[in-house]
């Protein structure tokens, strides 16, 4: 193999990670301030992506992708206050059974709507053949789009949590909800937010990658497990460790089309998943102190 | 400020607090001393909203609050000073105590945020100090300041604290007791409660013997702390032992 076809890899490898790692992210926000996995955050960037996809048809792109991301946020809050925010103490098997139950709701709703026809955005800027040349490797632009409008929501992200009051909140419910509520805040508040959020951001990805990915109403299951396999992989609840998680499994897949048929790609997600699960379930990067500490 | 008649709370089918009738008037420190077990934690919480009350009648400001949330009874300014510190371990010193503000930001009194912060430092010179430190990593006596703190952040017009000595070096104790006494001296209203019976008793001016849920004695502290059965119970000393050790 050449060194270009290497830089290839890498690259594709870097764009899938960017794409796992923001789905992690979704999991994390939830997970941290609810204790919970919402199984239907798969689903949040499939609805991002096939609501884009409609609207750009009445709206230019930047609008059409905003408006993706604002319903699928208001989806995310529903969904929060409909099912989830009047369970007195639900048990965690209670929780996967809801969201699980939620993510077909929308599947089979987004089936009826969009039928199964796949879709895409058209490329942010170029074309499917146009590319970037950069130190002799070309890049597809929307490579860029990916790893570019990503490192700024998990920048805003990390600011949002670190210096804002309501990102403080929201730590302050992960950390310890009674003493959280004992400071006036509404835990409820901020778990309908953690939804929000992760709503928000699951929907930005499903935008900005469907152009390369494409989008089709059960996409978001296939990238839910990957999601999942990335949080599980980098430790529940940690974002940081996600991204380098996100990055470790998509170079793998990436350089896997070396060493056996492309087909067997999905199996090293779901093989390093129960690896994890079996070997160190705090994840590489987690101590098992903190994870114990969770509930979960 | 808060009146309490015949209240009974529980978990579930445990029936804890029996009848708790008790009051706290303005710039007082009341304590509620009782062996572990008594139900103290669970009358606490069932002030602060934490736990719902079954039946009785809590009134704090005049209002009833038996079945308003905590985060409304907070705003109030009815603050608690959980047992066992439960300071957010991991973030800053800083962010907690701006946290435990958050009701001044919700009332539009930012402004306030930046002097009580000072005044906190004020108080606790180490917090200062360890400002930008996780909360997690301090000692237990420093967590303990940081949760008090943090409590008083709100502005509360009642500040109650559950076991502020729990685990604490005796020295350290001293001082949080010694706080606690400023505090009241500045006028603010404190209910305290404690296992530490003589500690809690010594600056206190009313108490109340909690046992097995109910309120087996109550009068000034130094009816109390005088008090035969209260010795024998509380206070680690057997009276007629220590008199016989005198002959
Ligand atoms: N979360 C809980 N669930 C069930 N029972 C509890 C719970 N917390 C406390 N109890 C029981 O309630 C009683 C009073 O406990 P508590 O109020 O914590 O006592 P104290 O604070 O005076 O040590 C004890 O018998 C304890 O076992
Ligand atoms: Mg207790």
């Amino acid at each position: 193999m050449n060194i270009e076809l290497f830089f290839q890899y890498l690259v594709a490898g870097l764009t899938y990670g960017t794409i796992y790692a923001i789905v992690a992210i979704g999991f994390n926000i939830i997970y941290n301030t609810t204790g919970i996995i919402n199984f239907a955050q798969g689903e949040f960037v499939m609805l991002g992506g096939m609501i884009a996809v409609t609207m750009n048809k009445f709206m230019p792109l930047p609008s059409a992708i905003l408006a993706a991301v604002t319903l699928t946020m208001i989806l995310g809050a529903l969904i929060e206050i409909v099912f989830i925010r009047w369970l007195v103490k639900p048990s965690v098997l209670r929780m996967i059974i809801i969201t699980i139950g939620l993510s077909i709701v929308i599947r089979e709703g987004a089936l009826h709507i969009w039928g199964e026809s796949v879709r895409a955005l058209p490329y942010f800027t170029g074309t499917e053949v146009s590319s970037i040349a950069i130190g002799g490797v070309f890049i597809s632009p929307q490579v860029l789009w990916v790893i570019g409008v990503s490192s700024i929501a998990v920048v805003a992200l990390n600011l949002f949590f670190n210096y804002t009051l309501p990102g403080r909140q929201m730590r302050a419910c992960s950390a310890n909800r009674d003493a959280a509520r004992l400071c006036g805040i509404s835990a409820k508040n901020m778990v309908t937010l953690s939804f929000v959020l992760s709503a928000g951001i699951g929907a930005l990805a499903g935008c900005v990658v469907s152009p390369i990915t494409y989008v089709q109403y059960d996409s978001g299951t296939g990238l839910a497990i990957k999601g999942f396999t990335v949080a599980i992989l980098g430790g529940l609840g940690n974002s940081m460790a996600a991204v380098a998680a996100g990055m470790m499994l998509g170079i793998l897949e990436s350089f896997s089309i070396w060493v056996m048929p492309t087909a067997y790609k999905d199996v090293i997600s779901i093989a390093i998943l129960l690896l994890i699960l079996f070997v160190r379930p705090s994840g590489l990067f987690g101590n098992k102190e903190a994870f114990s500490l969770k509930e979960f | 400020m808060l009146k309490i008649k015949n209240l009974e709370s529980g978990y579930g089918k445990l029936k804890v607090l029996k009848r708790v009738s008790m009051h706290v008037n303005p710039g007082e420190i009341v304590t509620i001393v009782g062996s572990n077990g008594a139900g103290k934690t669970t009358l606490l919480h069932s002030i602060a909203g934490l736990l719902k009350a079954r039946s009785g009648e809590i009134i704090f400001d005049g209002q009833d609050i038996l079945r308003l949330t905590t985060e409304k009874i907070v705003f109030m300014g009815c603050s608690l000073v959980p047992e066992g510190r439960q300071v957010f371990s991991t973030m800053s010193v800083k962010e907690n105590l701006l946290l435990g503000a958050y009701v001044q930001y919700r009332k539009k009194q930012k402004e306030r945020v930046r002097a009580d912060l000072e005044r906190i430092y004020d108080l606790f010179p180490i917090l200062r100090e360890r400002e930008r430190q996780l909360a997690g990593t301090l000692s237990g006596g420093e967590q303990q300041m940081l949760a008090i703190g943090r409590a008083l952040m709100a502005g509360p017009k009642l500040i109650m604290m559950d076991e502020p000595s729990m685990g604490l070096a005796p020295l350290i104790v001293k001082d949080i007791f010694h706080i606690i006494l400023k505090l009241r001296n500045e006028g603010n209203t404190v209910l305290l409660v404690e296992q530490n019976a003589k500690a809690a008793l010594s600056i206190a001016d009313r108490g109340y013997v909690l046992e097995t849920g109910r309120i087996m004695l109550q009068g000034s502290a130094e009816d109390l702390l005088s008090n035969k059965d209260v010795q024998r119970a509380y206070l680690g000393r057997d009276i007629d032992s220590e008199v016989e050790l005198k002959l």
